[in-house]
């Protein structure tokens, strides 16, 4: 289960995608989800999808990663597809159960439903093309830039950064560790899978004490080795690898940015 | 009995990572026996016990234990889990319980037995491992690294399973800890002469001292298989992919090297100098 998860794996490639600056993708991926919540005809979610395609292509991850990328999210996007088409209200009625009046399904309803569907559908490939194709560390490096001119209000850009590399860091080794307490405790005759929802709550907790003691544990040793090498937040930190804007960049946000004036143009009349 | 018969485990198979662990191993472990497993890491041993009690699904082959199928979908894992009991690597991670008492009792509640035989066993297990009774009231994070590796050990040797395996029992310990374990792990095939035991290990030495038969693993494949003596006294193919031999069968076979007529088949140090006292009697009187 744990290893469906995409956002945090990146696929090494050469493609212009993987070699533009995280920042300008940074930027570029945040237009891409405001776009997504101002358009909503149909059509437009068509062209978007088209679109989306074509970054997919030219970024050449496997197909089967971004689909993996969805798999988590399908119970959650049948639930939104399902609570949409019955809660939404509508004039027209296209189905209406014989049992129960309150029961029916409006074209207002479905429209809703499949746009909603088709959001997070966007917004799951749109987040993993980002994370696909930038390494953890220039992806927080990004951040971290992108954050720096916030110093000046006190945010703690370089703090945000690091918390956030630690944290993607240790998306495998947590879910390795789960993996492993849950067939240790599996080995032990421990059911995970039938009775109701108290019992398969009670459950886990021979998984979550182990885990949350190793993972504390795994705070502390990682807190002193990085005392012990002099780590701290200063100011005047370099880096290994400098992010260089270059053509390919210019040439991504001009694409992007003619994009948005399209769809935002369409969306209007 | 176990029968092992074409066993193929792939990880991630069909993406770009996929990785083939243990490639299409057969072979029979007799009632009773106590079993060493050696192999560089990554060779696949931990990926071939995880089978034995149904945690990992072949992707082909099957394994029977006493006839029955564990690999087969339709039989019950409970069932499987009480007769096959596998002790993880570092398994004091998984301990969980406010009490020790309770953590070992987890197995044995699982399987629904009634309060005294939990008790029973959980006594009884505590003792073969040599915990005494008034850890088992206290929290098993307050217990030394040893305790609480034995502590880990009970929990499963109080489902009393059939076939007891072990990965790297010994591994990060102290060499005291150490030899309490495998002391422990020697009074018990002693005591259970029906129960079969199974164990992993990077030590030779250790190896020496227990197993029976050794299973030696290279790239997810049977390198050899045999008796300890039979499969130590070919110290050259094991150095070919990259293990050693106890000690004392290294200086055996340089001895033999250098012409001197010994017997290549010695592992353990007692029986080595039973040999070598016979050598230096004969030549002080020729
Ligand atoms: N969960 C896993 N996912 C992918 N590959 C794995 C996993 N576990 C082990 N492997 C790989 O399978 C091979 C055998 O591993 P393992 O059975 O742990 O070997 P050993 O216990 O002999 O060190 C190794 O190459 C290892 O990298
Ligand atoms: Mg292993």
């Amino acid at each position: 289960m744990f290893k469906d998860i995409t956002i945090g794996q990146y696929v090494d490639g050469n493609s212009v995608i993987h070699r533009m600056d995280a920042r300008v993708k940074i930027l570029l991926s945040i237009l891409y989800i405001i776009l997504l919540f101002v358009i909503d005809s149909i059509a437009l979610y068509a062209v978007f999808g088209v679109f989306t395609a074509f970054l997919v292509i030219i970024s050449r991850v496997p197909f089967k990663y971004i689909i993996k990328g969805l798999k988590p999210m399908l119970y959650i996007l049948i639930f939104t597809a399902v609570i949409n088409l019955f809660v939404t209200g509508g004039e027209t009625v296209l189905w209406q159960s014989s049992l129960w009046k309150g029961l029916k399904i409006t074209k207002e309803g479905l429209t809703i439903a499949v746009q909603m569907v088709l959001r997070l559908v966007f917004l799951v490939i749109g987040t993993s093309l980002l994370t696909l194709t930038t390494t953890p560390i220039m992806l927080t490096d990004g951040i971290e830039k992108l954050l720096k001119p916030l110093d000046a209000v006190k945010v703690p850009s370089h703090e945000i950064a690091m918390m956030m590399t630690i944290a993607i860091r240790f998306i495998p080794t947590l879910s390795e560790e789960t993996e492993k307490i849950i067939k240790a405790q599996k080995a032990r005759g421990a059911d995970f899978e039938s009775g109701n929802i108290i019992k398969r709550t009670k459950a886990m907790v021979p998984i979550l004490v182990p885990l949350f003691i190793s993972a504390f544990k795994r705070a502390d040793d990682l807190a002193i080795a990085m005392d012990s090498r002099c780590y701290n937040s200063g100011k005047k930190r370099t880096r290994m690898k400098q992010m260089k804007m270059t053509w390919i960049d210019a040439a991504a946000s001009g694409v992007m940015i003619a994009f948005s004036v399209f769809v935002i143009i369409i969306q209007r009349f | 009995m176990i029968k092992v018969t074409g066993l193929t485990y792939i990880y991630q198979q069909g993406m770009p990572f996929e990785k083939k662990a243990v490639d299409n191993v057969s072979f029979e472990i007799p009632t009773g026996d106590f079993l060493a497993i050696i192999g560089h890491t990554g060779s696949g041993k931990s990926t071939l016990i995880q089978h034995f009690n149904a945690l990992l699904k072949p992707t082909q082959g099957k394994i029977e234990i006493d006839g029955i199928d564990v690999t087969d979908p339709k039989t019950n894992l409970m069932e499987i889990r009480k007769n096959v009991g596998l002790v993880f690597q570092y398994p004091e991670h998984q301990l969980f319980e406010e009490t020790v008492y309770k953590d070992i009792a987890f197995g044995p509640k699982n399987m629904e037995l009634s309060d005294s035989e939990i008790e029973k066993r959980v006594k009884s297990s505590a003792l073969a491992v040599g915990l005494s009774e008034e850890l088992l009231q206290k929290s098993p994070f307050e217990l030394s690294g040893g305790q609480k590796r034995r502590a880990a050990i009970a929990g499963v040797l109080s489902m009393s399973p059939k076939v007891m395996i072990l990965d790297e029992p010994t591994a990060g310990l102290d060499p005291k800890g150490r030899d309490e374990i495998l002391g422990e792990l020697s009074t018990l095939h002693k005591q259970n002469p029906d129960m079969t035991i199974l164990f992993v290990s990077h030590s030779m030495e250790d190896v020496a001292k227990l197993a029976e038969h050794v299973l030696v693993m290279d790239h997810g494949r049977i390198a050899m298989h045999g008796t300890t003596s039979e499969v130590f006294a070919k110290s050259g193919e094991l150095k070919k992919i990259g293990l050693d031999v106890p000690q004392i069968t290294e200086l055996t076979h340089r001895l033999i090297k250098d012409g001197i007529d010994i017997r290549p088949d010695i592992y353990t140090v007692k029986f080595a100098s039973e040999i070598y006292k016979n050598l230096i009697k004969e030549a002080e009187n020729v």
